[in-house]
C-alpha cells in the first residue's frame, strides 16, 4: 500500500512481504468432495466385501475392472475435452464401485467396461462433470445394459453355476413369474443376512443399512431421501398385499430384495439428481419408493428400483421448486 | 478454526465469543511513532476548484479535526500530535476512494481545544463536525437525519458483536456501562428518539441495563447478532429483499460508539483508542486497545508476531471481516478484530463446481436457494439470480462458504453480484 510518498517508505514497499489476500469468511469447515466420496466408498465396503467373499475371485473380477476402467474413462475424457483432472475426487472411483455391486458377479469384462463408459462419459461427464449430472450415472448405466444384454442381467441366467446352501433362485424374479407361493421358502432374517442371488453388492441388506446409517451420521446423504424411499416402498407393498394377499408379496419381502436397501442408500441419495429442499426431498423419495413396487407389481421389469431412480431424477428439478420463503422475499 | 464433527448430520453451531466480568481490561498500546488515517474521499489534488487545506509539514493535535475540502463533510480526527508527512490516494474494497493522511507523531502531546467548549450543551451539530471518526464508528443516518427518506425512529445498540471471535463491543457493555449511559443520554437528547433498544447476551443482561436502553437477549449462536436477524428475531420486522434497516427506520450502532460519544462528552476531549481483538495464529486472543491510525505492523511487534510470505491479515472477524495485503495498513475506527492466520493453516477456496450437496440449504439463515443461485452468479447472470433465487435476501454471514464442500467462494459471488447490480442502476439513472 502507497500510503506515503517519502523514498524510505517506497522502498519500503518493494520489500513488502506478500501477504495471502482473499474474501470472507475465512474459516472453513473443513469437508472436501474427496472426503464425500471416500466416505461413501467407505461405507459401501460391507456390502461390497460380502459380495466378494460369497462369489469369489468373479467378483474381485469385476469390481476392480470397474472402478479402474471408471476411473480411466474419466482421465480420457478429462484429457479429450482438455479440462483440469478430476479423477482425485474420488467421484469416478464411486461410481464405478457402485455400478459394481448391481451387477452380477459373472458379468463380462466387456459389459463392465461399456457399464463404466456409460456412466463415466454419457452420464455424467457429457453434462459438464461432477454436480452437473440431471440422472444418477450409475443408473443410466445400468439401464441401458439393462436394455442393451437383458441375459447377462439375469441374475437366474447367469448365476446358475453358483451353488449354496440357501435357494439361489432370483427372489424378485420368482415373484414376477411364479407368485407369492414361491417366494415362501424366503425368510426375512436370511435375506438381511444377504442369502440370496443378486448384484455383487446388492445381496448383503445388514451390509447396506449399516453403511447408510454410517453416511447419514457423516452427513454424506440426505436422509430424508433415504427414510421416504424406503416408506414409499413399505407403504406400497403394504396396500398391495392387504388389497391381494395371494398376488402380491408383503413390505418386507420387497425391503430385503433386489435394489431396494442399496437403491435407498446409495443410489436414490446421489447429490447432483437429487433434490436438496425437506419437502421435496419427501416427495421425491416416496415417489421413487412407491414406483418402484409399482414396477415391480404391475411392470414389465422383475426389479423396478433402476427405472423408478431415473424416473424421479426426472422429476427432481421440478418438485425441488418447492421451497421455504427466504427472508424478506416480496412477492 | 472449528471443524466439522465426525457426526455430520448436526450442523456446526458457532457460538459468539462469551465474555465474563473478570475478563481483562484491554491491552494499551503505547502511543505509535506515525499513524495513518483513512480520510472518506478521494485524493485528487488537481481536478477539484477548490484547494487542499491539508498539506505536507502541516503541524496537528491530537484531536484535532482534519478535512481535505472547506465545503466537505468528511473529515478524520487527528489522534497524535506531530505533522503531517504525506497525504495520498488509497483505494479500498470494491474501488472506494479514500485518502490516507499520514502523521509523524511528534515528542509532546498536545489536545486540540475546539471541541471541549462545546461539550456543555450536546448537540446533533456538534456531534456531525466532530465526533464522526469516533472509536465504533458513528452511522452516517444518525448524524444526517434530514436525508432520510424514513425517518429513524429505533436505535439499536449493538452489545453482541457481529462476527465470531470478537468481544469488542461486549467489553464496552461490560466495562463502560457509565459511558454506555451518558451516551444513550445524549443519543436521546440530541436526536429526539426515544425507542433505544441494547442488544446484549444473557450473561451481561444486568450490566446492558445500566445503560438506560431497553434490554433485548441475542442467541449466542452465529448469526443471531447480525442487523437482519435482529430485526426479524428481536424487533419482530422482517426487512424486505434489497431494503435495509435505515429503510425501515431503525438504525443499528455499536455500543463501544456510544460508550465514546459519552466519554467524549465527559471528558472534554475526543476518544482515539480504539480496541479490538488480536487473534493470533494459534487462535489466542487479546484484546487490545491502540490509537486510530496506528499500523499494524506496530502491534505484531508489540505483541511478537511475525506475518510470513503468504500467511493472512484479517481486519474484522473470520466470517465476514476483510484481509488486507500490507502492514502498514492501519487500524481504523471500526476494526473490531485483526487476526492473523499462518500459511500452511490456511483455508482456501477452489474452482469446483457446485456438487448439490445441500449443506448450505440447511444453513442458510436467510433460507436463500444457495445452491441455484451459485449456478447463476458463476456465469454472470445477476439479473436472474435477483428475480429466481433471492439474491437479495442474503444477509452475508458467510455460513455457505464456511460449509461449502465445494469450497465455492459463495458469499464473495454474492458481494460482487450485488456490486454489479449496483454499478448498473446507478449508471442507469444517471443516463435517464
Amino acid at each position: 500500500m502507497n500510503l506515503a510518498g517519502s523514498a524510505e517508505r517506497r522502498k519500503r514497499m518493494f520489500e513488502q512481504k506478500k501477504f495471502t489476500v482473499s474474501h470472507a469468511p475465512f474459516w472453513h469447515v473443513g469437508s472436501s468432495v474427496s472426503a464425500r466420496s471416500y466416505n461413501i466408498i467407505f461405507a459401501a465396503l460391507p456390502a461390497a466385501l460380502f459380495g466378494v467373499f460369497t462369489y469369489g475371485m468373479h467378483a474381485v473380477a469385476v469390481v476392480a475392472l470397474s472402478v479402474s476402467s471408471a476411473v480411466t474413462w474419466e482421465l480420457a475424457f478429462n484429457k479429450i475435452a482438455k479440462r483440469p483432472f478430476s479423477i482425485g475426487d474420488g467421484n469416478a472411483a464411486m461410481i464405478g464401485l457402485l455400478l459394481a455391486m448391481l451387477l452380477p458377479a459373472t458379468s463380462p469384462w466387456w459389459l463392465v467396461i461399456t457399464g463404466t463408459f456409460v456412466a463415466v462419459v454419457i452420464g455424467k461427464q457429457i453434462y459438464g462433470g461432477i454436480g452437473a449430472n440431471p440422472f444418477n450415472p450409475v443408473l443410466v448405466s445400468l439401464a441401458i445394459l439393462t436394455l442393451s444384454w437383458k441375459n447377462f442381467l439375469d441374475f437366474n441366467e447367469v448365476l446358475v453355476n453358483y451353488d449354496f446352501s440357501y435357494p439361489m433362485a432370483y427372489p424378485l424374479a420368482s415373484l414376477k413369474h411364479f407368485g407369492v407361493f414361491a417366494i415362501s421358502n424366503f425368510k426375512p432374517a436370511a435375506l438381511l443376512m444377504g442369502q440370496q442371488s443378486g448384484g455383487i453388492g446388492a445381496i448383503f441388506g445388514l451390509g447396506l443399512i449399516l453403511g447408510g446409517i454410517y453416511l447419514i451420521i457423516r452427513g454424506c446423504i440426505r436422509w430424508e431421501i433415504s427414510i421416504s424411499f424406503l416408506a414409499g416402498v413399505w407403504v406400497t407393498a403394504l396396500l398391495f398385499n392387504m388389497a391381494d394377499p395371494a398376488h402380491y408379496a408383503g413390505p418386507v419381502f420387497h425391503l430385503l430384495t433386489g435394489y431396494t436397501l442399496i437403491g435407498a442408500f446409495f443410489l436414490a441419495t446421489e447429490d447432483s439428481s437429487s433434490p436438496v429442499n425437506f419437502i421435496p426431498m419427501l416427495i421425491y423419495g416416496a415417489g421413487a419408493g412407491m414406483l418402484t413396487v409399482l414396477i415391480r407389481n404391475i411392470g414389465a421389469f422383475a426389479d423396478g428400483v433402476v427405472f423408478a431412480i431415473l424416473i424421479a431424477n426426472l422429476v427432481n428439478p421440478l418438485v425441488d421448486k418447492i421451497r421455504p420463503k427466504a427472508l424478506g422475499k416480496v412477492v | 478454526m472449528i471443524k466439522r464433527s465426525f457426526i455430520g448430520l448436526i450442523k456446526p453451531r458457532m457460538m459468539y465469543q462469551p465474555i465474563e466480568l473478570t475478563s481483562p481490561e484491554a491491552e494499551k498500546m503505547p502511543a505509535p511513532k506515525q499513524v495513518t488515517l483513512l480520510l472518506n474521499e478521494s485524493y485528487d489534488p488537481f481536478s477539484r476548484k477548490q484547494s487542499v487545506q491539508l498539506k505536507k509539514d502541516d503541524p496537528v493535535k491530537t484531536g484535532q479535526k482534519l478535512a481535505l475540502y472547506e465545503d466537505s463533510d468528511a473529515y478524520v480526527i487527528s489522534s497524535v500530535t506531530g505533522t503531517i508527512s504525506a497525504l495520498s490516494a488509497f483505494i479500498g474494497d470494491f474501488g472506494r476512494s479514500y485518502t490516507a493522511i499520514s502523521i509523524d507523531a511528534g515528542e509532546n502531546e498536545e489536545i486540540d481545544e475546539q471541541f471541549s467548549g462545546l461539550v456543555k450543551d450536546p448537540t446533533l451539530e456538534t456531534i456531525k463536525n466532530f465526533l464522526a471518526f469516533i472509536p465504533g464508528n458513528l452511522p452516517k443516518v444518525l448524524l444526517s437525519p434530514d436525508q432520510l427518506s424514513t425517518p429513524i425512529e429505533t436505535i439499536v445498540i449493538c452489545g453482541v458483536d457481529r462476527d465470531l471471535l470478537v468481544t469488542a463491543n461486549q467489553h464496552t457493555v461490560a466495562k463502560e456501562s457509565k459511558a454506555v449511559k451518558r451516551g444513550v443520554q445524549i443519543l436521546k437528547k440530541v436526536t429526539g428518539i426515544e425507542n433505544i433498544i441494547i442488544t446484549s447476551p444473557e450473561n451481561l443482561m444486568q450490566d446492558a441495563g445500566l445503560s438506560g436502553a431497553e434490554v433485548r437477549v441475542v442467541n449466542s449462536v452465529y448469526p443471531a447478532s447480525l442487523p437482519q436477524l435482529i430485526m426479524r428475531d428481536l424487533l419482530g420486522r422482517v426487512v424486505p429483499a434489497g431494503k435495509s434497516c435505515e429503510d425501515l427506520g431503525v438504525a443499528f450502532i455499536s455500543a463501544e460508539a456510544v460508550a465514546s460519544l459519552g466519554k467524549a462528552f465527559n471528558e472534554g476531549r475526543i476518544p482515539v483508542y480504539k480496541r479490538f481483538n488480536l487473534v493470533k495464529k494459534d487462535g489466542a486472543s487479546a484484546l487490545v486497545s491502540a490509537r486510530i491510525g496506528t499500523p499494524i505492523r506496530d502491534i505484531f511487534t508489540a505483541f511478537d508476531i511475525s506475518a510470513g510470505e503468504k500467511d493472512r491479515i484479517i481486519f474484522g472477524g473470520p466470517m465476514t471481516g476483510k484481509a488486507i495485503y500490507s502492514e502498514d495498513h492501519p487500524i481504523q475506527p471500526d476494526t473490531d478484530a485483526v487476526m492473523i492466520q499462518d500459511h500452511k493453516s490456511l483455508a482456501l477456496v477452489s474452482d469446483y463446481p457446485c456438487i448439490n450437496c445441500s449443506e448450505c440449504i440447511s444453513i442458510c439463515p436467510a433460507k436463500i436457494p444457495v445452491n441455484m443461485l451459485v449456478r447463476f452468479l458463476e456465469v454472470g447472470k445477476y439479473q436472474e439470480a435477483v428475480d429466481e433465487y433471492d439474491l437479495y435476501s442474503c444477509i452475508e454471514c458467510g455460513l455457505c462458504s464456511f460449509v461449502c464442500v465445494s469450497r465455492i467462494p459463495i458469499l464473495q459471488y454474492i458481494k460482487l453480484a450485488k456490486y454489479e447490480l449496483g454499478r448498473i442502476s446507478r449508471a442507469e439513472e444517471t443516463n435517464v
